[in-house]
């Protein structure tokens, strides 16, 4: 079995496999975290009773999925020991460290007020209650700092040297964690993770308001997650842009790749479209394309020269078109979010937010588009950094294990049999978590535990259950 | 140049989290495992819930001990995980299923058996393959050059079997003593029963274990037998002998917290035997913490951290046991 088939590939393959599954719930609980922090300070300033029922509501749908992101997420961190050994070896000096911290300042805070906000209320009171939901809400924003710093200095390298084992070795920490690439990586998966969660939330509040319009609940939630998407999907575009400026300097390849641009143009390169990227041919097939205007984009002047992948060599080239199609996706998706903002915007100053129909079903259309987006962008920068792992001075393939192919092959069929047996799961129960409207009085996730040493809260995950239906 | 020796200190502080991993996780593991011994839907809520709070918090402990790994010991991160591949791999696996369990039972009513089964069978599988991975490295990895050079199935030996089974019977007992501790009525006098099958059983692993050891290599007989060595190795058996004593003692007077406490006692022991062995090989026979060390400034700017961030998490981490401090109660939630 299995021959023919080559651990390196198999290896990247579970690499991408396990960690897409993994953005998944981080793109969503970093942002469910700050607004459920937004919320409970609502609520904590108004008194009003909409807010600490939003407030239930959302958290137990942040249970689920936080233990979706928590389990995954321990995957990954052993990965790199199983499938990359040589690169753990290698990097280890480097960007281990920046992990360390990210478990000791991020993945503790996080776990240990975790408890308290999902079954502390009662036993500690809302002010303390409040600084544990702002613990966590906290702790994921650092977990993404230091984890994206971690990634970023994989696609910009800076502050390192090489020593005799071969090991990259810190120079200046400064240098390392904030790398070219990181503040801009940093601010782009922020703002997805808010926008995401903001479109997921808007989408079960339109689910809701097209049954019963006036339900305050749902009206509430919805309010809040337009004015998040008109407010920030065109941040995100100026982010992107700025991001893409960035790469451009830092990794002209990856830019060549998303582009397609196969030749070089000594006087303004057009914008590619659409088109089909052929590899072996080293040209894009049936191009649809704006002349002139990609030197715009990229080098604000119609016509400045751009080099093409014909500069580098084709060892080095990355798949072009999986890079070329990723990026076309999200952005395209990052315009229709700003369209739905916009869309929302019309509609609130006409006094319909809560009654136009076409808004509502846009609303709950574009509810998975953030997901999406989050996805085809990581693929456009982690299939863009090939053939490498540390951009230019690693390659993918120096950096995998030792491992026997029949090894790599069943670890991939068992991630795969168990995420969709586990996360088909999850996102069943969350989804129907999501079908009930928040409602007058919701309960926490789960109230069986006793509010006092003695006991004496209602109990029962059935009764919990039964609650919401 | 650093006066104090980093690696040893890093050492140290890796053998710490492991540890806390393994007495933390260890109850909630043990109660997994033990969630075939308690069918009543009732109980298994009252043993769910007596962790739901904390669990997340005890499984962080094994991401540090691997992310720690990873920075202060890249050498030994990158040998040890490709040996013990499959023993990895099938962990995380059973921590998945364990993990979602948490959440996932209390959403269906349909499918909570199958949730139950999912925690248990997750529970016992990733006990299973922790101590399959520690025998493992006692029993020592095939390393060439810079990488690990066995096969994919080098793990598995009588040995590590025995370690395995060894785990699971101290996860029980882990659990049961917890169960003492946060529990009241029916529930409690269970876990008792079971908390004195399960102490003469870990009293039997651990002597198995014990025996079995020095006959992997001379390394290990000479750690332990050679003078002087032996002054110094020769209070542990002491000392456990003792703690059994006091644990016997505090079962048979059915006191609350003793038992639980005891058995913390018990395993710290049985951990400082395994450090006594190991020390200073990280990978057993052939790399040395030194070998395997991280430059001083990584282990350095990460000692900062340590020094400010581990008191820290100990005080939050204490303070969320403390609110969710006393006996967890069923009974009295019903209506
Ligand atoms: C931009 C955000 C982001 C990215 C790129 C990653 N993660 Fe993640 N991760 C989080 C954001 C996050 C989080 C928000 O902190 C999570 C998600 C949900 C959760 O439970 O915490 C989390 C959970 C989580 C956990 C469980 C923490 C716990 O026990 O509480 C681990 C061990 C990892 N992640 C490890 C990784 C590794 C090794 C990654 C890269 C290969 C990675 N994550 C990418
Ligand atoms: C957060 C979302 C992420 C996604 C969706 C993602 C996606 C991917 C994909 C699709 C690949 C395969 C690329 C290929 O082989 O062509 C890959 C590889 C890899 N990524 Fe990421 N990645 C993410 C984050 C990270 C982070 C944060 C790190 C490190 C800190 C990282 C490190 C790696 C490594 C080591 C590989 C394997 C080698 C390789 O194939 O390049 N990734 N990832
Ligand atoms: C429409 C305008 C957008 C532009 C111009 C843009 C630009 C970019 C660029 C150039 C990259 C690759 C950077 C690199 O690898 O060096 C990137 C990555 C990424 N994008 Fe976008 N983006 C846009 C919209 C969005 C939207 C709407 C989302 C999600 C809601 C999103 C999420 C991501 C993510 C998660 C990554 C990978 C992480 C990173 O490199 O920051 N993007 N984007």
């Amino acid at each position: 079995m299995f021959e023919g088939w080559d651990a390196v590939v198999l290896a990247r393959a579970q690499f991408a496999f396990t960690m897409s599954f993994h953005i998944i719930f981080p793109a969503f609980s970093i942002g469910l975290a700050s607004y459920l922090a937004v919320l409970e300070a609502m609520w904590l300033w108004t008194g009003r009773e909409v807010f600490i029922n939003l407030f239930n509501y959302w958290l137990k749908i942040f249970a689920v999925a936080f233990g979706m992101g928590v389990v995954s997420g321990i995957v990954m961190s052993y990965q790199f020991g199983t499938n990359w050994s040589v690169f753990s070896d290698k990097t280890g000096p480097v960007i281990g460290p920046l992990m360390a911290y990210e478990v000791l300042t991020a993945f503790f805070l996080e776990a240990g007020f975790l408890g308290v906000m999902l079954f502390g209320l009662k036993r500690v009171g809302p002010k303390l209650h409040f600084m544990a939901t702002l613990m966590v809400a906290i702790g994921t924003l650092i977990s993404a700092f230091w984890i994206l710093s971690a990634n970023s200095w994989m696609q910009t390298p800076a502050g390192y040297a090489v020593n005799a084992e071969g090991q990259f070795v810190a120079v200046d920490w400064f240098k390392v964690i904030f790398n070219p690439s990181f503040p801009y990586r940093l601010v782009h998966m922020v703002l997805a993770a808010y926008l995401t969660t903001a479109l997921v939330v808007g989408a079960v509040g339109a689910f809701h308001l097209l049954r019963d319009r006036h339900l305050a609940g749902a009206r509430v939630m919805f309010s809040m997650a337009m004015w998040m998407a008109t407010l920030v999907a065109p941040i995100q575009i100026f982010a992107g842009d700025q991001h893409g400026l960035n790469t451009l300097k830092h990794q002209p390849v990856k830019i060549m790749a998303m582009e397609g641009h196969f030749q070089s143009h000594g006087q303004g390169a057009p914008l590619i479209l659409f088109g089909l990227p052929n590899q072996a041919a080293g040209k894009v097939d049936y191009a649809v394309e704006v002349p002139k205007l990609g030197s715009l984009i990229l080098k604000h002047s119609l016509d400045a020269p751009m080099a093409g992948l014909d500069t580098v060599p084709r060892e080095n080239w990355p798949p072009v078109a999986i890079a070329f199609w990723s990026f076309r996706v999200m952005v395209g998706l990052g315009f229709l979010m700003v369209a739905l903002g916009l869309l929302s915007l019309l509609m609130r100053l006409r006094g319909a937010l809560y009654e136009s129909r076409l808004l509502h079903l846009s609303a709950i259309a574009m509810g998975p588009a953030g997901f999406i987006a989050v996805l085809a962008g990581w693929i456009t920068t982690e299939v863009g950094r090939q053939p490498f792992t540390v951009y230019g001075l690693l390659r993918t393939a120096e950096s995998a294990s030792p491992l026997a192919t029949p090894a790599v092959a069943s670890s991939l069929i068992a991630f795969i049999i168990v995420y969709f047996i586990v996360f088909t799961a999850g996102v069943v129960y969350l989804l129907r978590l999501m079908a009930q409207p928040p409602h007058h009085g919701e309960e926490g996730p789960r109230s069986d535990l006793p509010a006092h040493a003695a006991g004496i809260t209602p109990a029962a995950g059935a009764a919990a259950a039964g609650a919401v239906r | 140049m650093t006066a104090i020796d980093l690696p040893t200190v890093w050492a140290f502080i890796i053998a710490f989290a492991v540890f806390v991993y393994v007495v933390m996780d260890g109850f909630d593991l043990g109660l997994g495992i033990l969630f075939p011994f308690f069918p009543e839907k009732h109980d298994r809520d009252v043993i769910m819930n007596s962790v739901a709070p904390v669990w997340d918090g005890n499984e962080t402990w094994l991401v540090l001990g691997g992310g720690g790994l990873m920075a202060a010991f890249p050498l030994a991160y990158a040998i040890l995980m490709p040996a013990l591949y499959t023993p990895m791999i099938v962990m995380l696996l059973g921590l998945v299923f364990r993990g979602v369990a948490f959440e996932f039972r209390w959403r269906t009513q349909r499918e909570r058996n199958l949730w139950d089964i999912a925690f248990a069978g997750g529970s016992l599988v990733a006990t299973l393959a922790q101590a399959i991975a520690l025998g493992a490295v006692l029993q020592g990895v095939h390393v060439e050059g810079r990488q690990y050079a066995g096969g994919w199935w080098d793990w598995l030996t009588p040995f590590s079997i025995l370690t395995g089974l060894a785990l699971v019977i101290g996860y029980s007992l882990l659990g049961t003593t917890w169960l003492v501790m946060k529990t009241e009525g029916a529930l409690r006098d269970r876990a008792y029963h079971l908390s004195w099958i399960l102490l003469f059983a870990m009293l039997a692993a651990i002597g198995a274990v014990s025996i079995a050891t020095p006959f992997l290599s001379v390394q290990y007989t000479e750690r332990w037998f050679a003078w002087p060595n032996i002054i110094l190795t020769a209070p542990v058996p002491v000392a456990v002998a003792a703690v059994t004593v006091l644990l016997l003692r505090s079962l048979a007077r059915k006191y609350d917290y003793q038992p639980f406490l005891l058995t913390l006692a018990l395993f710290a022991l049985s951990y400082a035997g395994l450090g006594i062995s190991m020390y200073p090989y990280i990978v057993p026979q052939s790399v040395t913490i030194w070998q395997a060390a991280s430059p001083a400034n990584s282990q350095l700017f990460m000692l900062f951290g340590v020094a400010v961030l581990i008191p820290a998490i100990l005080g939050y981490t204490g303070w969320a046991y403390w609110v969710f401090r006393g006996k967890v109660n069923r009974e009295s939630g019903y209506h």
